[in-house]
């Protein structure tokens, strides 16, 4: 036997033995996962209860509302490597849709939230079918590009928008199955149940095969193609998924105002985005969630001691972009990874 | 077996592949040699499609294969691994072989369950126990070494399991030592393996020694094919590629 032969033989005895079952593994992370997410929701139903206040209440559902929008984006940029400009054309559109469809045709919320979603389905399909056979900065400009198409259309089309001035008189919120969400308290158990549903299922989808398919796709695209990986397929069902949950983001933005306005489909909303995944992190499935924290809680302190609101947070961007180089969320496991690794190493 | 037949390709005036016709047959062993900007690669992108040929058929057990995607290509049979090795760098050995083979098991877009499937396990242990890359399972792709990555190249086309296999320059960029137990792990996966392997070599020692089969291209066209003998003894050969070599290693 060769030398190199008794090591093969060696690493198969070794590894025979520490492989663990990788399909006990996986559905027991499921499990952690719902666990975290049954906690996590009881334990923001429990914070009015504990805090009563309602600016509370509403810094929480305008986390709802952009937590979504800003992890639907990390889908694309950083699980994906698809950096969009123009990702909150579908927070907008959700706002839009479901103001339009309530006002208009008096359906019950849950089929105005579900036809919202098709519309959104079939936008972004069509947008999406366009877009991503661009690479890099061209899928950037074309994306940023159809969102301006789409704010402009809510500008020029009064008759249905109300153009400038948004959707006026409200968003009707009757009751369905006992829920009132002209209620504050439920819309605020709905909002959480949105997100932490929503943000569950962001998280089976990055952890999924296809997850592990868009991460190959970041990654090489051209290689992933090369193992039988419909490149294109792939990205346009990435693009679609992630535009649903901005959407669902924009619908609860929607509920919160009780209207929709263009500046909801601006490319600034986009910025913003991609401003909070930088704050948070995008290696991290929670960064872009913690940067929507930060970045609401900057905008809410920062508003009311100075009117130069935009230089404070174009120092805290160069601090993160400059200074830490990576998200808050991204650093912090970096530092803890180095920590542990250090520790091994000693011991 | 893989047959081109008529094949070309020009980039502007410049003839790549120039009615190349050529036969691998099943289970063989062929090396690719020739100049700087032969066509050598070419021919393996017109292959696997990266690049459309402008005309000819690519047929593999008779399939036209020709103006194909590469997934489709690949779905075909014919995996492929680069010069440069093209690896997914987050990803872990085990990671990179799990998703590979879930891809070609067409669960790619599965979003119900979560990675690895189970059912993807055993296919990519064998390839990283043929490829000797058991060991570094759990080294991320980006921070292997250099023949490693190779390797990994190499893995990533095998453990789809392919009819042909094309390896372009699975030796380039290594130290004598790491490029012989590379070229000793291409020439065990042929035999082990029973697939039909073509790979490009610019190194004549290792191709003369381990190929039962030479093609030798030159501007786009064929010079030469035949056993290793044949072709040194090739008069055109000598000329226009192992004849520069020598005059090379003279002036050195």
């Amino acid at each position: 036997m060769t030398e190199l032969q008794a090591e093969r033989a060696r690493e198969r005895t070794m590894e025979s033995s520490a492989v663990p079952r990788i399909e006990t593994r996986s559905k027991r992370l499921r499990h952690v996962d719902v666990l975290i997410a049954v906690a996590a929701f009881a334990v923001l139903a429990a914070l009015p209860f504990l805090f009563s206040s309602k600016a509370l209440i509403d810094f929480v559902i305008r986390c709802a509302a952009f937590g979504l929008f800003a992890t639907s984006l990390n889908l694309l940029v950083g699980y994906t490597g698809m950096i969009s400009f123009g990702h909150g054309m579908f927070f907008g559109l959700g706002a839009y849709g479901f103001g339009l469809m309530m006002q208009r045709t008096g359906v019950p919320i849950p089929v105005a939230f579900i036809g919202t979603l098709l519309i959104t389905t079939l936008v972004a399909a069509v947008i999406g079918a366009i877009c991503v056979r661009l690479k890099e900065i061209y899928f950037a400009f074309v994306t940023l590009a159809f969102q301006m198409l789409i704010h402009s259309t809510i500008l020029s089309w009064t008759s249905l928008t109300g153009g400038d001035q948004g959707l006026r008189g409200g968003i009707p919120r009757p009751v369905f199955l006992g829920i009132d969400l002209s209620n504050q308290m439920h819309l605020y158990i709905a909002s959480c149940a949105l997100l932490v549903g929503g943000l569950l299922l962001m998280r089976q989808i990055a952890q999924s095969p296809f997850g592990y398919t868009l991460r190959m796709i970041r990654d090489n695209a051209s290689r992933a193609s090369f193992i039988g990986i419909d490149v294109w397929r792939a990205k346009l069902t990435i693009f679609v998924l992630a535009a649903l949950f901005a959407s669902t983001g924009g619908i609860i933005m929607s509920l919160f105002v009780s209207g929709a306005y263009p500046e909801f489909a601006y490319w600034t909303i986009s910025g913003e985005g991609i401003f909070i995944n930088m704050l948070g992190g995008v290696t991290t499935f929670l960064g872009p969630m913690v940067g929507t924290v930060l970045l609401l809680i900057l905008n809410d302190t920062v508003t009311r001691l100075t009117e130069y609101y935009g230089i404070v947070l174009g120092i805290v961007i160069l601090f993160f972009a400059i200074g830490l180089r990576k998200g808050l969320m991204d650093f912090m496991v970096e530092w803890y990874e180095q920590r542990r690794d250090g520790a091994k190493e000693r011991t | 077996m893989l047959e081109v037949k008529h094949l070309s390709k020009s980039f502007g005036g410049v003839k790549a592949a120039d009615d190349i016709t050529l036969s691998f047959a099943e289970g063989s062993l062929t090396a690719v040699i020739g100049p700087n900007g032969a066509g050598k690669s070419t021919l393996f992108d017109l292959i696997t499609g990266a690049l459309r040929p402008d005309s000819g058929h690519i047929l593999l057990n008779g399939v036209d294969m020709a103006g194909r995607s590469p997934p489709e290509i690949v779905r075909h049979g014919i995996g492929r691994a680069f010069q440069v090795a093209r690896i997914f760098p987050s990803l872990t050995v085990h990671e990179t072989m799990l998703a590979a083979v879930g891809a070609d098991q067409r669960r790619a877009s599965v979003l119900h369950r979560r990675f690895p499937l189970a059912e993807t396990r055993d296919r990519a242990e064998h390839a990283m126990e043929v490829l000797g890359l058991t060991g570094k399972r759990d080294r991320t792709a980006a921070t292997l070494s250099h023949g490693d990555q190779k390797l990994l190249d190499i893995a990533l086309a095998l453990v789809l399991e392919p009819q042909v296999l094309l390896l372009d320059e699975p030796t380039a960029g290594m130290g004598t030592e790491e490029r012989w137990r590379m070229i000793d792990q291409v020439h065990e996966l042929w035999e082990q393996q029973k697939i039909t392997v073509v790979f490009i070599e610019h190194d004549m020692d290792i191709v003369f020694k381990i190929a039962p089969m030479v093609v030798v291209l030159c501007y786009g066209r064929i010079l030469a094919t035949g056993t290793p003998e044949a072709i040194r003894q090739n008069p055109a050969v000598i000329e226009a590629y192992l004849g520069t070599e020598r005059h090379a290693e003279a002036a050195v």
